[in-house]
């Protein structure tokens, strides 16, 4: 066994999405840093979808970028296709898309890496985690040389005992044409981590020149794009259109008589698939009473003719997913270049971490992204971040940073994985955000900025940007609570073509102006301007934030409930098996996942209101008891 | 949970009872039987199996071996006890003397005498109860007629969760739309039209204020109303008192804890529980108003939530019946025009020339005349009818009340955003909250749940 001369402070294992924002994290909090990965040529790369944000996980890109992450800047300028989704669903709702230029996203991050000082980049394909008096120490290659590092951060998405079905054939890959790593599932398994089984799927792609657009709906881009990043001005490269098209009964039927010989109705696959991402064969399966599912067609970027058939994920022979693609409108002709598949992957339950990221039974060793359970680039990103960053706090001797559900998209994301059995593939939705309304996208910067800053990640061009717009914020906020709108004549024949909820009779601020449902802050500032015109950013900010103000503070009053419950704090070292009152489940899942607080024990399923009570009047007494010991 | 101290208290109701019974829980219960008692055959209570009852003595060792009382003693081995610890049960045969002394041998045996409730609080933190059914004890062990101990008995045999369950089901359905609609805006799903949210909103809204409204009668069962009798000397004060008491025995219950609750002012009437202030004052002196000046009585008066105000029906008002009168104008009262069976001198006209809009009973207390009319117009005057537990469950207990009014104030919100065609994920917001306060009652619904009703209802994901 050879030694590599350098010790590091963080090695990361893998650089996909989790990889990636996790070493730059590291690196960028000051830390000596690997990453590793079986081929240098998939640096970051969307085994999936073509695009990145969407309903929610635009959310998790936009917290990622205010801590002080890449995935946002790196999108905006590789990005093809630039939406605004749920723009009429309210404020809290509003989430940025993106189609991406699949090959030049993985190029410009792996520059970005390249380019990093403190970090070093290896293809290496890790066969074993060296474990030393119970501490992750660093990895061994299959090539027999030992990488030491304080800490180790596994991101190994699907590679863990990687299965492709397609039909009734099957074979070992962590994606179509990459192996998977077996040995590192065996050292995994050997350090006593239990491990569950997931499935997912990904549709066929199609060549362009084989595809009858005129036959399908144009989907453009926005025509105003924003951008994900605070950082980015503006979007400034053209745009690609998407198209949808549909299946129809006869591309039904064609499955329904096939069914036999997909792989997943054939009971060849053991592991649970995600509810809300489901192979058309579910849909048609479980939907019998549709007539039709749609289908997103989407370019896999701009210099290739690859196409995404978004919506028909499958495991079906080769010979049906040609017949499928065929019965649809437009793709007649289509020419398959890959074919869909159904991948089985071993994934790691997350409840065997703390909120760091980190394993509770093997310190120094923290896990990321997909092999956590989730799916989705964004997910991985947001947990590769958050485990960059507490890495490098331990190694540096800090505070660890937890976020807490009403901070942002990212903790209710971690929470939930180290609270709840999960049981399928984990995404993000907005519903999963009890406290949506407090995390919007526009102001994950507020939000986050700061505590990126705190922690070192967040540099001073994003700190300073991020101090002009909270200003800018404060101060027209400030101006339309003050400015004093008075019910002279010209005024109110200003305001009766726009005022549909009755006349102004008093003097009114402009800021309880613009509450009346049908004002909006455009026409506010026609009637009084400030004093030199607002970034659309800063008007936006003003502008929900007083419109909302009622819900927000009835939101508030809910986080403040939750806090409380957030902040009692259960000791590391307290003994359930002395509380006698615990029905036999609670007793059970508060002792293998020792919640850090109360707030989250009453999260964990199986827990009842009652059990907390027990607990509450318990830990009372404990604390008592410790405080009159001490 | 393992408490360290041994608990004892008498069991029963005080009284003249039959049978009363001294309750020791905790790891000493069974060693304080085994000092204490003694059973002519010899067999020693650390041989007795558990659920089983045996005739012998308590004795007190103390006092040369001195036979206290003549008992059966009741073995019950943790955990399958009330309160999930030992228990043993001395059933005396009764008179508070005899069972004060079997309790004062146990606490000299190294037990403490319990606070109220605290069995029941043992039973709770050991297990024995859901919280709900723990709070439904409570109030069964404070419930002062049998009408606040039905109603607690129904919360304990889940009345009430089923309502805030089926409620809490409704909402989270209509929730999961709203939320469909937001996360899945590209899926060509049919959702339900704003007019049809606002119609299941407002169906909940209905059923959630009829449970809400009984909070107030609820509370008026649970916990009684503080009622003053005031009239001039010999207007009849003290007999009304008595045929009221005489009539309706005052309700003790059989649960444990209740016995050291004082219930001596406290008269049933059609199970409302009136609670009489200063009846002291009337049964000695009988003129609170002359006697004792106005202050006394004012302080009386402020404290009532009910006045009955008695005026003598044979004599001419003087001025503290016309003081007494100034009084009802501004105060809950019922007015009695006692004495009708003699020859009348101030017929009721006479007092509703004053008090136009009072109730007026007329009664002759002796002869039990008027007495039923009364009740009935107390009943009336505080409820507004008369008192029937029903279908519905009546929300007595000050938490879920609370829990209660959070959810009908949230779901006010959505409504009223509903109605102003505000953007989903707003109405969502306040839908959450409503969720949350029903949610302190019957358990929280998660985002999970949600989740969970999108996907079975909805064919979502690209």
């Amino acid at each position: 066994m050879n030694t590599y001369q350098k010790h590091y402070d963080v090695i990361v294992v893998g650089a996909g999405h989790a990889g990636c924002e996790a070493a730059l994290a590291a690196a960028r909090m000051g830390c000596e840093t690997l990453i590793v990965t079986i081929n240098l040529d998939t640096i970051a790369k969307m085994s999936c979808n073509p695009a990145i944000g969407g309903l929610a996980k635009g959310h998790l890109v936009k917290e990622i970028d205010a801590l002080g992450g890449e995935m946002a800047k790196n999108i905006d300028k590789t990005g093809i296709q630039f939406r605004r989704l749920n723009t009429k669903k309210g404020p809290a709702v509003r989430s940025s898309r993106a189609q991406a230029d699949k090959k030049a996203y993985q190029d410009e991050m792996k520059r970005v890496l390249e380019a990093q000082k403190r970090l070093d980049i290896k293809q290496v394909l890790v066969e074993e985690l060296l474990v030393e008096n119970g501490r992750c120490i660093g990895i061994l290659s299959q090539t027999k040389t030992a990488y030491f590092g304080e800490t180790v951060i596994l991101t190994t998405g699907t590679f863990l005992k990687g299965i492709i079905h397609i039909g009734d054939v099957s074979y070992s890959a962590g994606r179509a044409g990459e192996s998977s790593a077996e040995k590192l599932s065996e050292s995994f398994l050997s350090l006593g981590f239990e491990i569950g089984r997931l499935k997912t799927g990904t549709p066929p792609r199609v060549n362009a020149q084989t595809v009858d657009f005129s036959e399908m709906e144009i989907q453009p881009g926005d025509e105003n794009p924003r951008p994900f990043s605070f950082l980015t001005e503006r979007i400034t490269q053209p745009q690609l259109p998407c198209y949808l098209t549909y299946t129809n009964p006869q591309t039904h039927k064609v499955i329904r008589e096939n069914l036999h010989r997909s792989a997943m109705y054939s009971g060849r696959i053991v592991g649970i698939g995600p509810r809300y991402c489901p192979s058309i064969e579910d849909k048609v399966v479980r939907f019998a009473e549709k007539t039709e599912h749609q289908v997103f067609v989407e370019p896999e970027g701009r210099d290739t003719d690859e196409i995404y058939l978004n919506g028909i994920s499958a495991s079906l022979p080769e010979d049906v997913q040609v017949e499928m693609v065929h019965s649809i409108k437009g793709l007649e002709n289509a020419e398959i270049m890959r074919f869909g598949y159904a991948v089985e992957y071993d994934f790691a339950p997350a409840t065997q971490l703390q909120p760091t990221l980190e394993t509770k039974q093997v310190p120094g060793l923290y896990f990321a992204g997909q092999l956590n359970g989730t799916t989705g680039y964004e997910e991985a990103a947001a947990q590769g971040l958050m485990a960059g960053i507490n890495a490098a706090l331990k190694v540096k001797g800090e505070n660890s940073l937890i976020l807490d559900r009403s901070e942002a998209y990212i903790a209710v994301l971690i929470d939930d994985l180290v609270t709840l059995d999960i049981r399928e593939p984990y995404r993000m939705f907005t519903s999963r955000a009890e406290y949506r309304l407090a995390l919007r996208e526009d102001n994950a910067d507020l939000r986050l900025t700061q505590i990126g800053r705190q922690i070192g990640l967040v540099d001073d061009e994003r700190y300073h940007q991020f101090q002009k717009k909270a200003a800018a914020v404060e101060t027209e906020l400030g101006r339309l609570q003050q400015t004093l709108l008075k019910p002279t004549p010209a005024t109110l024949e200003s305001l009766a073509s726009i005022l549909e909820t009755g006349e102004m009779k008093q003097p009114t601020s402009l800021a309880e102006l613009l509450k009346r449902p049908e004002l909006h802050y455009q026409q506010i500032t026609e009637i009084v301007p400030p004093i030199e015109s607002l970034a659309p950013a800063v008007t936006e900010q003003v502008e929900i934030q007083i419109k909302y103000d009622g819900y927000i503070q009835r939101q508030q009053r809910q986080i403040h409930q939750f806090k409380k419950l957030e902040n009692f704090r259960i000791p590391d070292a307290f003994d359930y098996a002395n509380v006698q009152g615990l029905k036999t489940e609670a007793r059970e899942k508060l002792t293998r996942i020792r919640p850090a607080s109360i707030g989250q024990a009453s999260r964990l399923p199986g827990v009842s209101p009652a059990d907390i009570s027990i607990l509450t009047v318990i830990l009372h007494q404990y604390n008592a008891k410790q405080q009159s010991a001490g | 949970m393992k408490f360290h101290d041994t608990i004892a208290a008498i069991a029963t109701a005080r009284g003249e009872a039959g049978i009363g019974i001294v309750r020791v829980s905790g790891d000493l219960a069974r060693p304080i039987a085994a000092e204490l008692f003694q059973s002519p055959r010899g067999v020693s209570p650390k041989e007795l199996s558990t659920h089983t009852l045996t005739y012998g003595h308590v004795i007190d060792t103390n006092a040369s071996d001195e036979v206290i009382d003549e008992v059966l003693l009741g073995i019950m081995h943790a955990p399958n006890t009330y309160t999930g610890e030992d228990i043993v049960e001395f059933n005396c045969h009764g008179g508070i003397l005899t069972l004060t002394a079997v309790l004062d041998l146990v606490v000299k045996s190294g037990a403490r005498v319990a606070e109220p409730g605290e069995f029941t609080k043992r039973a709770f933190l050991n297990g024995r109860l859901d919280l709900a059914q723990a709070e439904a004890v409570a109030e069964l062990i404070a419930s002062k007629t049998d009408l606040s101990r039905k109603i607690a008995i129904d919360a304990l045999a889940g009345k009430l969760s089923d309502t805030v369950n089926s409620l809490s089901n409704r909402l989270a359905d209509l929730l999961a739309e709203i939320e469909a609609s937001i996360d899945f805006p590209e899926e060509d799903l049919d959702f339900m039209k704003v007019e049809t949210q606002l119609e299941a909103a407002r169906a909940v809204q209905n059923d959630l204020t009829t449970l809400l409204d009984t909070a107030d009668e609820g509370r008026i069962i649970a916990e009684g109303v503080n009622v003053a009798i005031l009239g001039k000397p010999n207007v009849g004060k003290s007999s009304l008192l008595n045929a009221i008491v005489g009539a309706t025995r005052a309700i003790v219950t059989d649960i444990p804890g209740t016995t050291r609750d004082t219930i001596e002012e406290t008269i049933n009437v059609k199970g409302i529980p009136l609670k009489l202030i200063d009846t002291a004052g009337i049964r000695q002196t009988d003129d609170i108003v002359e006697q004792q000046g106005v202050e006394r009585s004012k302080a009386v008066i402020d404290r009532a939530e009910l006045l009955l105000l008695m005026f003598d029906a044979s004599q001419p008002l003087n001025n503290a019946d016309l003081e007494l009168l100034q009084i009802a104008q501004s105060a809950k009262a019922i007015l009695i025009l006692n004495k009708v069976d003699l020859p009348v001198v101030t017929p009721a006209t006479a007092l509703l020339v004053h008090c136009p809009k009072k109730r007026i009973v007329e009664t002759a207390i002796p002869e039990d005349k008027g007495l039923d009319a009364l009740k009935s117009t107390i009943c009336k005057e505080l409820l507004g009818g008369e008192l029937s537990v029903g279908e519905s469950p009546i929300v007595t207990n000050a938490r879920h009340q609370e829990a209660l009014r959070r959810a009908n104030e949230g779901l006010y919100y959505a409504i009223e955003s509903l109605e102003n065609g505000m953007p989903p994920d707003l109405v969502a917001v306040d839908l959450r909250i409503t969720l949350d306060g029903l949610g302190d009652i019957v358990g929280k619904t998660t985002t999970e749940d949600i989740l969970d009703r999108i996907f079975s209802q909805f064919c979502v994901g690209k």
